[in-house]
């Protein structure tokens, strides 16, 4: 309890329920003080896991954690200043939501005039005021949440963790909560450490993602490096956004690739700074589905387009602002394009139409 | 919806469902209660025969026999020494199981242990007492044998100490299992939240495994409650008759013949029983806290 800094890092982190397989399989991590950060992976990858490690809810099998420059395996969540909020919110039944605020100060022996004073100032900032002496089942959803997110905050910790904080509600309000969410950490200052398996809530919210499979690390960074710039094929299919093509390197040219494809031309690639690739390798690439440009056969190509994969339409989903048009340009993997919507209804596609997909050859990047 | 909207379909569904509930309440309870309280009302010749009539005779007789406080006195006594036993065993065998035995299979294991004694009947479970508390029994053995007593303890059987003894291992079985019931439904992330908000685990106790328990709590309570008041048999026996309950006193009654003040001694136990769950009841609204 020496430092008041939220700055986490672990150290080799591994956990293990039953001695053989490892939920967590080596985890080194660096988390900036008050920064908002989102692990994201499917169910079962371990992201839960480290939280609860985090928290001191489970302790780690092997490895260190560090908060504000301290270890704190061993330690309490109440020493380690961490605060969880749960998933489904676990808000104590029995209690109205100003004795659930309450709870953490009563617990810690503060007079109950002064927990009540706290209290009700968390209870103004989360805005339930008028809501104060009801029970969590008689409140909706959001409001739960919002109730859940005073009770961890009262005790202003240096960490808040919050596990699937949004998978409860519904996709309006998790749009509203989130904005909530970002503007809480904000007034607070302090780390918050989120896990989700939304992409769309991993990039809208943090300052750093950190993609997880299996126990592992895939890539932690920027959400825009992470969805922009994904290292590997699993990265990118789980961030989305992202068409992944693979093949043979047919030849290198200096700073690009050319990759064989069903294409009798290939498909050129450029070079990732300060790696090589050889001929005969097998590469995977991204190329995303919003650089994807659709031409009729026998029109000509953008501007610093090199490859055209001709392409059958499969589906059509109009998606307000852009259409969705998804192709067979490459017969295992998924192909979508994401057509600007003015851009797609100067001239419409048909599903059974063939187009050229086109793409800026700068803008597809060769994955690990 | 109003009954004169209701289709009469509807109605004769409605009554076949209350139907075999009322088939076995009606011959079963209803009728007997009415035959004591009617019973209650009437005159004796004091030889069992009854002339049917109305008087408050057998009330004021009952009302007025110091014995009737005595006994009540000595039931609330039996009553409340075994209320707090089982409620503290039953609470603590529950949340031990419930929430520290991990294995689910092990817990239900443990927990249909718990009803081991009841495969045997009441009496031979309360004969089984004689050969541990008795003057020559185990403990008093152990104790000479230790040299901690000179004369073996006559207190252990046949006294109030084994009448309570008997009780306590009869009902607290009636504690554990609505105890049991209601801890069971608890959310374990409660716990895990409590803990990360910093509480200790007397807090947890105390703010929320006991309030959350409280339909469990009341319900083992009327059970236990009931049965002592009603009961006259492990007096009998676990006293060595050197104690009596308000039913021996009617028992009795019976034995001599005398119907109207045993079935009025009946009638007030009745409504006693019935004031001392109503107050339970109104304390803990279990009807909201099962549904919850």
């Amino acid at each position: 309890m020496k430092s008041d800094r939220g700055d986490i890092e672990l150290a080799g982190v591994c956990k293990s329920f039953d001695g053989a397989t490892y939920v967590v399989d080596g985890v080194n991590l660096k988390i900036a003080d008050g920064a908002y950060c989102c692990f994201i992976g499917p169910s079962g990858c371990g992201k839960t896991t480290i939280l609860r490690m985090i928290a001191g809810h489970d302790d780690p099998t092997a490895g260190e954690i560090v908060i504000g420059g301290q270890n704190v395996v061993g330690l309490a969540p109440v020493q380690r200043r961490t605060a969880m909020m749960f998933q489904s919110y676990a808000l104590f039944p029995h209690l109205t939501v100003r004795e659930n605020i309450a709870f953490a100060l009563r617990v810690r022996g503060q007079s109950k005039s002064d927990r009540l004073r706290a209290a009700d100032a968390m209870i103004e900032k989360v805005r339930l005021t008028q809501f104060a002496d009801r029970l969590p089942a008689q409140l909706s959803g959001g409001q739960q949440q919002r109730v859940a997110l005073a009770r961890a905050a009262i005790t202003e910790p240096r960490v808040l963790l919050l596990d699937e904080p949004l998978s409860a509600l519904d996709e309006q309000l998790r749009v509203q909560m989130r904005q909530e969410l970002r503007r809480m950490q904000q007034e607070l200052g302090i780390t918050f450490i989120h896990v989700t398996h939304t992409q769309l809530e991993a990039i809208a919210l943090a300052d750093l993602v950190v993609v997880m499979e299996q126990g592992r690390i895939k890539q932690a960074g920027p959400a825009r490096d992470v969805y922009a710039h994904p290292h590997d094929r699993y990265v990118a299919e789980f961030m989305g956004g992202q068409n992944v093509l693979s093949g043979r390197v047919e030849k290198v040219n200096g700073a690009s690739f050319t990759l064989a494809q069903a294409a009798p031309e290939g498909i050129e690639v450029p070079l990732r700074p300060r790696s090589a690739v050889s001929v005969g390798d097998k590469v995977d690439i991204a190329v995303r589905r919003d650089d994807v440009a659709l031409v009729r056969p026998g029109r000509d190509l953008p501007p610093g387009c090199t490859t055209s994969l001709p392409s059958r339409v499969l589906a059509i989903e109009y998606q307000g602002y852009f259409v969705k048009v998804m192709l067979d340009t490459v017969p295992d993997d998924e192909f979508v394009a994401y057509v600007p919507e003015k851009t797609f209804f100067a001239d419409p596609f048909a599903v059974g139409d063939v187009v050229m997909a086109t793409w800026a050859t700068g803008s597809a990047l060769p994955l690990a | 919806m109003q009954s004169s909207q209701t289709p009469p379909r509807a109605n004769l569904a409605g009554w076949l469902y209350v139907a075999p509930l009322v088939l076995v309440l009606v011959p079963f309870f209803v009728a007997p209660i009415l035959v004591v309280l009617a019973a209650s009302f009437f005159a004796t010749d004091g030889f069992g025969g009854l002339t049917p009539g109305f008087t408050l005779a057998s009330y004021v007789e009952v009302l007025h026999s110091a014995l009737t406080l005595k006994l009540y006195l000595a039931t609330i006594k039996f009553t409340v020494l075994t209320w707090i036993f089982t409620l503290i065993i039953g609470f603590f065998v529950a949340y031990f199981l419930v929430f520290h035995v991990r294995n689910q299979l092990l817990a239900i294991g443990l927990f249909l242990l718990c009803t081991v004694p009841f495969w045997t009947s009441n009496i031979i479970r309360m004969i089984s007492w004689i050969p541990l508390l008795g003057k020559e029994g185990l403990i008093n053995q152990a104790l000479l044998g230790m040299g901690v007593i000179r004369q073996p303890l006559e207190v252990l059987l046949f006294s109030d100490l084994a009448v309570v003894i008997a009780y306590v291992h009869q009902l607290t079985i009636f504690m554990i299992v609505p105890i049991f019931n209601s801890m069971a439904r608890i959310d374990k992330k409660l716990i895990e939240a409590a803990i990360d908000a910093g509480a200790s685990r007397f807090d947890i106790m105390r703010l929320i495994v006991v309030p959350m328990s409280k339909s469990g709590i009341a319900l083992g309570t009327i059970f236990v409650v009931s049965i002592v008041m009603g009961d006259f048999f492990v007096v009998k026996v676990m006293s060595g008759g050197g104690s009596a309950s308000v039913v021996s006193a009617f028992y009795e009654d019976v034995g001599v013949l005398q119907y109207p003040t045993a079935a009025a001694s009946a009638v007030l136990l009745t409504l006693v029983l019935v004031a001392i769950v109503s107050l339970i009841l109104r304390t803990v609204d279990i009807r909201q806290e099962i549904t919850r």
